[in-house]
Formats: structure tokens, sequence, C-alpha cells
């Protein structure tokens, strides 16, 4: 494979990746890695460090269209980026030091946990919970646009969310993915704040995240011209077009295929770390 | 712009929805330019290299003229196709980190001491890491 074939098809891969993340939320970087070194036998650091640098691409673009819904906190997400930036240095200092094989099991295990996380059943919290004393110090409480009208919400469980934070960035550091479903998950489940503003204050809080990261990876040479170069385009062309769409499509169905296909990438990636393949 | 989904806590003066808007098309812009940049570079490197075989199966550490930002100017003087990639991806990292910063200032506009300081720690931890850890 030349460099010309090589870039095109990395770039149509990425294509697919991107506009696949978007129409299912999942986001595109967790199918660039493994589609990077199962299919394309790139070097896992490589594949990383080119992912990265696409989260940030679909995070910053596509935050000027969530932000004019209303829905996103910007307090909550600021609070919560000391944690997960200092997470994402250390997830990129950790991979820098440990082998490549157990990158790849961590990786597929994120999959398959991933996977589980899109399968499940999303509610909206009905009971209003009463805020924790150290919200309130913070002012995380606020409101959001419902049909009938401003709904205020309170902020509860700030420690085992900040923590779970910190977690989501060491993730998204050593694995090059925005962890977004582990960011909603920490403030839909642990902080009580509702489904919408976690989405869209995390997903405001993955490029943020994702750049802390990949300076580390940047000034270690992770980040290589040849590779990111299709990745970032591909992947950031796909995932407006997605989003472009998403108003219309069914993507239910989309969403179990996707999660198949994630599945199916994560048993792979473990199988390839534990024979040492990758 | 609609006024009904603003948060009106001081009429006419800042807040976080409009500040969050301006801070929108701010990293909108910035992924534009990046990728445009990108994509000359990625244009420019691909009719240059066409042919050549490509070997990323192992890591090589990246020549030391692609990682500091000094240097990757160097090379965008020279035309150097990877630099110019190089460059639009260095855009790129930089947008969320003019995020942080811009939203310091609002917070500081708004009075709001506390924020601006969660902010700084934030913008420090991304300097840190784009220029204090090689």
């Amino acid at each position: 494979m030349n460099i010309l074939e090589f870039t095109g098809l990395v770039g149509l891969g990425s294509l697919l990746a991107g506009f696949l993340g978007a129409l299912t939320g999942l986001g595109g970087g967790v199918v660039v890695v493994p589609m990077l070194t199962l299919l394309f036998h790139v070097d896992i650091r490589y594949a990383i460090g080119a992912s990265l640098v696409s989260v940030i691409a679909t995070s910053s673009g596509a935050a000027a269209a969530y932000v004019r819904e209303g829905y996103s906190n910007i307090r909550i997400g600021m609070f919560l980026e000391t944690a997960t930036t200092v997470g994402g240095i250390a997830g990129a200092a950790i991979a820098m030091h440990v082998s490549g094989s157990a990158i790849a099991i961590v990786f597929g295990l994120v999959l398959l946990y991933s996977a589980y996380l899109s399968s499940r059943h999303r509610e909206e919290h009905s009971a209003q919970m009463q805020s924790s004393k150290l919200a309130q110090k913070l002012r995380l409480n606020g409101t959001y646009p419902t049909p009938e009208g401003k709904q205020p919400y309170n902020v509860t469980g700030v420690p085992a969310g900040y923590s779970m934070m910190f977690g989501a960035g060491v993730l998204s550091g050593l694995l090059g993915i925005g962890s977004g479903a582990v960011k909603v998950v920490a403030m839909d489940q642990a902080m009580k704040i509702p489904f919408k503003v976690s989405t869209t204050t995390s997903n405001f809080m993955i490029g943020v995240t994702a750049a802390a990261s990949a300076g580390l990876y940047l000034n270690r040479g992770y980040v290589t011209p040849g590779i990111t170069m299709p990745v970032m385009l591909g992947v950031l062309a796909g995932s407006l077009i997605g989003a472009k769409i998403l108003v219309k499509a069914k993507v239910k169905a989309l969403r179990y295929l996707f999660a198949a296909v994630i599945v199916v990438l994560g048993i792979e990636m473990v199988f390839n770390g534990v024979t040492g393949r990758l | 712009m609609s006024d009904e989904s603003l948060t009106a806590a001081k009429p006419g003066s800042w807040n976080d929805q409009r500040i969050e808007i301006i801070i929108g098309t701010l990293l909108r812009t910035g992924v534009i330019l990046a990728a445009a940049v990108v994509l000359f570079g990625g244009v420019l490197y691909v009719a240059r290299h066409a042919h050549e075989i490509p070997n990323y199966r192992t890591f090589h550490r990246e020549p030391e003229n692609l990682k500091s930002p000094r240097e990757i100017v160097h090379g965008v003087v020279r035309m150097s196709a990877p630099a110019i990639i190089q460059l639009g991806l260095l855009l790129l990292i930089a947008t969320p980190v003019a995020r942080v910063a811009f939203s310091a200032v609002a917070f500081a506009i708004e009075g709001d001491r506390m924020y601006v300081v969660i902010t700084l720690i934030v913008l420090a931890v991304l300097l840190y890491s784009l220029f204090g850890s090689s």
C-alpha cells in the first residue's frame, strides 16, 4: 500500500467512523483506533494520537450547535474539567510507559462496556433532587429548557462525580477516545444532572480533555502527520454529515448495529492484546 | 437571537448563554481554519509522496522539527508538507485552549472570582501539557 492508497482508505474509513459516531452519539474515536491498528497495522500509539486530534475536531466543531439549545452548563463543565484534564495527562503518561498490548486489552474492555451502556434505556430523573451544600457553594445548580418552560435542577454527589471524571480523563488520555459515555454516567447517574444537560456539557468537555492529552502525545512524537491528516479530516467531515441528517434519520436500528460492531471490535482488541499481536 | 432563551441574570450584561455562543463560534472558526490548513498540507503531501510506502507498523519518533511549535513554523516557511499538516493540527489543539482562556476573561467580566480561579487552573494544566511536558 503506497501513501496515496493509505491516505484514501484511512480517510474513507474515518469518514464512516465519524458519520456513525455522530448518528449514534458514541463518537468516532471508539472505531478509529481499532480500525487503524487491526486493519492498517498502525502502531497503537500513533493511532491514539490521531484519534485524540479527531476527537478535538468533532467536539469543537459541534459545540456551536449544542450551545444554542441552552442545555450545557459552563460552570459544571469548567469545574469538572479540572479533574478530566489532570486525568488526561495522567492517562497519556501511562500510555507512554506500558506496552501496546496492555493498551489494546484495556481498549477492548472499554469498548465492550460502552456497547453495554449504549444499549441501556435512558430515563430522565423525575424526582427533584435536594442540592448538596458543595454543589451550592460551587454554583453548579442551573436551569434547562423544556416544553413547559425553564426547569431548574439541583446537583448532588459532587465528590463521586468528580472522581469519575478523573477516571474519564485517564481513559481519554490512555486510549485516545472522548470517553463521553463515562462523562455522561458521572453527571447523569452520580450527580443527578438532567440527561440532556449531561450529554451536551459532556460534549463540550471532551475537546478540552482531549487537548490536555494531545499536547503530551504531540511533544513525544506520537502525532504523526501522515496518519493524523486523513483521520482528522475524515472524522470531521463524517461527523458533520452525521449531525446534519441526525434529525431525520431513524437511529435506533443504527444504534444497535453500531453497538454490535463495537462488541466485535472490543473482542478483537482484547484477543490481539492478549496474544501480543498489537 | 431570541432573548427568551437567555438567562436574565443582569439585563444587557454578559451571561452564560451569550458567552457560550461566542465561544461556540470561536471554536468553530478555529476548527475550520485548522481543517483548511491540514487539507492544504495533505494535498501537497500526497502529491509529493503518492507512491512511497508508509511504515507505521512500529513506532519511530517524529523528527525533532515537527514537535515544537517553533520548528513546525520553520518547516512551514520551507513549504514542507508534513510541517504544514502539523501546523494545522497544532491550531486544532489550540482551539480548546483558546476557549478556556476566553472563559477566564468572561468570568472575570462577570465578577465571578471563584470561577476565574477554576478556569485558570484548567488553563495551566493545558499549557503544561502543550509546552511543559516535553
